[in-house]
């Protein structure tokens, strides 16, 4: 369950963004979470609601993105989309592929008072 | 101030064009814990039905961002002292200890050796490592199932670099969550057994293609086994083309040539660059 850690890093960035722009209370909070990434959405959003009370993300509403995952494929020298790690090119049925994105895991953006 | 009509703002009066009690709903209170003429911002404005909208942030920032920043301070530690980091991970008991008593007993002399343990309680593992005569440090995570850079950071305040050496780094028993976090290490080092299943590398992608070199350990229990150890070495390539696989027993001492050689080629590698 690393993903509790996550949520704690979460909110240390949002209490450290509150800082520098001067909010005092976070309505939303919108995040990305690769396909790819090792991140379940579901256990961060269980973290998150654990990690929030008493604190200026409580209450948040979370919307979370899911990046789809593309990559280049060496073979058919093009970019393919993917989905897991060990998928076969769509194209080619190869695995010979480098992953571009699709494992990021970013604080987009906030709705704030 | 009041975003919509103004009032409420420094060196004007109070409400004046409009009246509150039958106009808009005043969207926000006036009456927190500060004094105004600072920086925040009060620019939200009511939306048709009367509901207002917060100030929209735009972050665009790492959620990993403090880790990294700790990994990378680990890293030029490494850099500048010439040290070759390996991060072993695996799942529980996959021979991760063992394998590390029998690499340090047997490199001991050869280059200087370090070894940071992670565990969530106990110091048995550091005991055993310190058996060998190799400084080794504990890091208890208590309820957390990974190490993180920061804990590793504060750990290298406790036992010398080794310079031009050696400093291995064995993770909590977990084939999940240590794949996510970069300690600074050179290379990530995960080992299976061949008492797992040969469907490891499929169920936990996220480890095997993170990691540099995949360990078969326990060989020498092949022969009392219905395990096929091509169809594992399949997969672990199927997900991480990359990554060297080697195959050996602690037990034994198959293989461990093989082993040394790897770590001594990254070592080189390290010295010289």
């Amino acid at each position: 369950m690393h993903e509790m850690a996550l949520a704690a890093s979460i909110l240390g960035l949002v209490e450290d963004q509150a800082r520098r722009d001067h909010f005092e209370r976070v309505r939303a909070l919108r995040l990305a979470i690769g396909v790819l990434s090792h991140v379940d959405p579901r256990a961060l959003e269980f973290g998150l609601q654990s990690v929030v009370r008493g604190t200026i993300l409580e209450g948040a509403k979370v919307v979370i993105e899911r990046p789809g995952g593309t990559a280049y494929c060496m073979d058919c020298s093009d970019t393919i989309e993917v989905s897991a790690h060990g998928d076969a090119c769509p194209r080619c049925g190869g695995n010979k592929w480098m992953l571009v994105s699709g494992d990021e895991l970013r604080v987009l953006d906030m709705e704030v008072d | 101030m009041c975003g919509v009509c103004g009032c409420g703002q420094e060196g004007q009066p109070g409400p004046a064009g409009h009246d509150h009690a039958s106009g808009h709903e005043h969207p926000h209170h006036h009456d927190h814990l500060h004094e105004h003429g600072h920086s925040h911002h009060h620019d939200e404005h009511p939306t048709e039905d009367g509901m207002r909208e917060g100030r929209l942030i735009t972050v665009e920032r790492d959620i990993l961002e403090k880790n990294n920043r700790f990994a990378r301070g680990n890293r030029r530690l490494f850099a500048d002292a010439a040290t070759l980091a390996l991060n072993l991970v695996s799942s529980p008991g996959a021979g991760k200890t063992s394998l590390l008593v029998r690499t340090l007993g047997d490199l001991r002399g050869k280059a200087p050796l370090g070894v940071i343990e992670g565990d969530q309680q106990t110091s048995l593992d550091a005991d055993r490592i310190r058996s060998t005569g190799v400084p080794a440090v504990q890091i208890n995570t208590g309820k957390m199932c990974h190490l993180d850079a920061s804990m590793i950071a504060d750990a290298l305040h406790q036992i010398p670099l080794p310079r031009r050496g050696v400093l291995f780094v064995e993770n909590v028993g977990n084939l999940v969550c240590p794949a996510g976090f970069d300690l600074g290490e050179a290379s990530k080092v995960v080992l299976v057994s061949v008492t797992e299943g040969e469907d490891k590398p499929l169920k936990y992608p996220d480890m095997f293609h993170a990691a540099d070199l995949v360990i078969i350990t326990k060989v020498d229990l092949l022969p009392h086994l219905e395990f096929d150890v091509e169809a594992l070495e399949g997969n672990a390539r199927r997900i991480n083309r990359r990554a060297d696989v080697l195959r050996l027993s602690t037990r034994t001492g198959e293989g461990l040539a093989a082993w040394y050689g790897w770590i001594d080629a990254r070592r080189q590698q390290m010295v010289g660059a």
